[in-house]
Formats: C-alpha cells, structure tokens, sequence
C-alpha cells in the first residue's frame, strides 16, 4: 500500500511528488509512460521558462531538469515506460509495463496526466487526407527529440502558443513558413510569441481566417484559407490558394480524463478538467489533480504552483486534516468563462482563484460577489482570453459568505 | 531609422513607435519607461537567445538541446545554426556543459540544456 500514488512525471506531477515528500510523506510513486520524466518540457527547447518560479529565464529541458534533479535527490521511487490502464474511486491503480499486469493500492492519489492537442478531427477541416498534417506538438517532438524535418513549406492553423514557437524553429530550421492562419480576430498566443516568433521573421499571422480546404492525394500540395465573418462563418469569394507540403495544427490543448472518468471523477464542462476544490481535491475523497489534467496553464510556473499545492493537500490528507465549512461553490458569471477552483471547503487564510475571461477587456472592474452581495470590485487595465487571471480572498473576507460566490467582469 | 513594434515588456503589449532623430532615439506611445528602454534596445541592435538542438551520440535521443549562454545579435542566427548543423557533441553531457566555446567569435558558449 503506498501512501501516495501520482499518476504522470511531468512538471506537474513531479512538483506534487517533491513537495508531498517534503511533508513528511514517504511511501510515494510516480507512474510515467514515457522513457524518462520531464514531460511535454524535454520537446520545449525554447527559452521563457521559470520566470516566476526560479526568477530566470531557462528552457523547458532546463526546466525540467531541475525539478528532476530534486525528484532524485529526495529519492523518491518511480516507474517509466508505465501505462495506467485503470484509477478506481477505492483507490486501486491498474499499471502494465514489461513486469505485466499489476493492482496498486494507495490511500491518495494525484493525477498529473496533463493534456493532449485537438487534431484535424476536432475541427473538421474537410479535403483530402493526405500526409504532411500534423499537429505542432507531434512535429516538435519529431523536430528537437527524434531529429527529423517534418517539412520545407509550412503553413500553419492556429495562433496558440505552440504553432507560434514551431513558427519560429521550423523557419531556423531551413522551412519556409507561409504564414499562420487564425480563426478568432484575435490570437490566442502570447503577445511576445508574436514578436519573438512571427514578427522576427516576417512571417504572416493571418485573423479571422481558416482553412476550408486540404489538397493532395499521397503528400499534401496545399490548402485553401478563407476569411471569416464575426459569426466565423465563411466569406465567400475570399478562398484562396497556398501550396505548402506541412500544415502544423495548433488549434487548443484538451486535459486528458480518461482515467478520471473511470474513477467516477466529476468533470467541469468548461476546463475539461475535474472540479476541484481550492485543496486541488476532486469529487472523489483523496483523489487530487494538478497542472493541465485540471484546465489549460499559459505557463509552467503556474502548474508548479498549483501542484505544489496539491503535494501539500495529499499530505494533509494524509494526516487527517478534514474539511471545516460547507462547501461554497464559485460561479463564473457575465464575462468569466471558468475558475479552478470550482469551489471551496476549507477555509484558509487565504485562497487564490483562477479564472479566464470570454474577450479581451481594457479599463474594467473584475466583481467578487458572496450571496449576491459586492465582497470586493478589482480595477484592470488589461485582461484577455489568453492570459488566466487571479485573485486572492482572504479568510476574513469569505467568513461571511454562506454558500455562493460568483466573479464577473464589469465596466467601470 | 524608424520603427514600430509591439512591446512585450509586460502583458499590454504597446504598440510603440521607434524613431531615431540625429543622434536621439525616440520612443513614442509607450505607457511607461520599461518600454522606451525595450524601444531603443530593439531598434539599435536586438538580441535573442538561441536555443536549439545539435547531433549528438551516447545517449537516450538523436538531438540534444542547447543555448546561447547569453543574447546574440538577431542578425547572427542564421550563421549561428548553419555552423551548428554541422557539429556532433558526444556523451554524456550535463545541464550547463559547453558544447560550443565562443562560437563564431561573438564572445558566446553554446551550452547543453539538460543531461544525456
């Protein structure tokens, strides 16, 4: 029986396997199906990581690497090439690797899984099928791990960070990238992206424009974008074509459920994500989640934090540490599309809220509302879609609320 | 010279105009001063980090990922990973090792990423 079993060795469920170590927790093990931990960071070999954890600016194998380093040090054990097949609500962890079949038990358990990438599938783009498309991710683990070229004339859909960073690597590379085709009027990436990966080489971000059609019979020849209305309906009489033998999709991230689902986990239908409390625990005793298994993080430094907390919350746990308030639930209302928490049953000092807005908002007030009644109005110059907002309640300040809270953007 | 650009000093994202007058240069619709010292910078002589991957043998992966120990001229980068498609690094190399010492002269290492 272990005391802790956490499910995934990326930077989420290493920080929680590192910090539940440190509280004392001993029986601990990490599962990772992949040939070494570090997660989706050992492929991120750009720079930009760690300014809030480690106050520099490092790349993601670096990143990695020195949690990894910590990991060893505290010696805490682990198993790579391991697929978790099942996670029950009794807590029982079905594993297989090259020792077969095994049932695991364990008195909590933290799911780091992270996320995957939506594929063609997930947005339909109709036309051939041939090969030469690829979502980023995939072509960046072919590019910096495995050493292969994916293709000499790329276009890309999808402003998200990652098609922006492989923008930029594929261009070093010796490929010339067309341009960066984006649905929504706006990109979904960060703004220094922009700069750093488009802007840097002159390469093209192209808003309010999709791809409506794929040709090519073996390798792919080209695509057809087209303009969209503000409806995302297509313009007819604005297709045009643009010959290229790469198309890279970087069109969102989706956190990978499958095993909460088979744990009887509650999912929020906005994050995708289990519904947690601000312990990071999810419906199921003693089962806590952490990084982008839970909702999509802008930055590592965040799922570090955040699985951080959950390492401590397992240990807490652990140690009997029970829940001291009915619950209150947090609704994202006018203008707030989620938060994680979803909501509160404990009461600390203070508690930290995230949340993303619907569109990007200049000179407005985010509202914390307890029971309908105005708790605290915030002032912000700046809040987009792209960027997961915060904020921090203090137990002085929720003491009053008896069951609801709920956050919305307002005008000034 | 005269230039705009977005500033990415802090999530606000400027949209700043970059002019060089005789010897001055002006940095115009800026919210604050971090952004007339991006403004310059950028316009005078941008530098970035380079990270990237070279061949490499003894270990787990085919590549292993590398940096510029320091910012380097945006104008070098091309040169830069021309001369390292060429080099083969053998393991086993750890985090902060130098690959590269003083590449192509710029007074820059290129340093190993991680441990392989």
């Amino acid at each position: 029986m272990y005391d802790i079993i956490v499910i995934g060795g990326g930077p989420a469920g290493l920080a929680a396997a590192i910090e539940a170590k440190k509280q004392g927790i001993e029986k601990i093990l990490l599962l990772e199906r992949d040939e070494e931990l570090g997660g989706i960071l050992q492929q991120c070999i750009h720079n930009g990581f760690g300014l809030h954890v480690f106050k520099e600016e490092l790349t993601g194998p670096e990143y990695a690497q020195r949690f990894m380093n910590t990991f060893h040090d505290l010696n805490i054990a682990y198993a790579l090439n391991t697929m978790v097949m099942e996670i029950t609500p009794e807590k029982e962890v079905h594993i297989v690797n090259d020792q077969g079949y095994q049932i695991l038990k364990a008195k909590a358990i933290i799911l780091a899984m992270g996320c995957r990438e939506r594929t063609r599938g997930a947005i339909a783009i109709p036309g051939k099928r041939p090969s030469g498309i690829l979502t980023a991710g995939t072509a960046q683990r072919y590019l910096n791990i495995e050493g292969y070229m994916v293709g000499k004339e790329v276009m890309i859909l999808g402003s998200g960070d990652i098609g922006l960073i492989m923008a930029r690597r594929m261009t070093l590379e010796g490929a010339h990238v067309k341009g960066v085709c984006e649905l929504m009027p706006h990109s979904n990436g960060l703004t220094r992206n922009i700069v750093q990966c488009l802007d840097d080489f002159d390469i093209p971000l192209q808003l309010s424009t999709t791809i409506v059609d794929i040709l090519g019979e073996e390798r792919l020849t080209g695509v057809v974008t087209a303009q969209v209305d503000e409806h995302y309906n297509i313009i007819k009489g604005t297709e045009k074509e643009i010959s290229c033998d790469t198309l890279l999709l970087s069109i969102g991230l989706i956190p990978e459920n499958e095993l909460s689902k088979k744990a009887e986990i509650l999912l929020d239908s906005k994050t995708k994500g289990p519904i947690v409390n601000e312990q990071l625990q999810t419906s199921q005793e003693g089962i806590f989640a952490c990084g982008n298994v839970v909702h999509v993080h802008d930055l590592v430094d965040y799922v570090t934090e955040e699985a951080e907390n959950a390492g401590r919350a397992a240990a807490h746990y652990l140690k009997d540490i029970k829940k001291s308030k009915k619950p209150i639930e947090i609704k994202p209302e006018t203008g707030v599309v989620y938060t994680v928490p979803q909501h509160l049953d404990y009461i600390s000092d203070q508690v930290k809220i995230l949340f993303r807005v619907n569109s990007v908002f200049k000179h407005h007030q985010i509202v914390i509302k307890s029971d309908d009644q105005i708790l605290k109005t915030i002032k912000k110059n700046h809040m987009a879609p792209g960027e997961m907002m915060h904020i921090y309640l203090k137990r002085e300040e929720l003491e009053a609320c008896e069951s609801k809270l709920s956050i919305s953007i307002g005008e000034l | 010279m005269e230039k705009q650009m977005i500033c990415i000093v802090c999530p606000i994202g400027c949209h700043i105009e970059v002019k060089k007058v005789e010897d001055q240069v002006v940095v115009t619709g800026n919210q604050c001063n971090r952004g007339a010292v991006y403004g310059k910078e950028e316009l005078i002589a941008p530098k970035r980090v380079l990270p990237t991957t070279v061949k490499f043998e003894g270990g787990l992966h085919e590549r292993l990922p590398v940096k510029t120990s320091a910012p380097v001229l945006k104008s070098l980068l091309f040169e830069l990973m021309a001369y390292l498609n060429k080099i083969t690094v053998k393991g086993p190399v750890k985090m902060g090792d130098v690959v590269v010492k003083n590449i192509l002269d710029t007074g820059v290492d290129m340093i190993a990423t991680r441990d392989m």
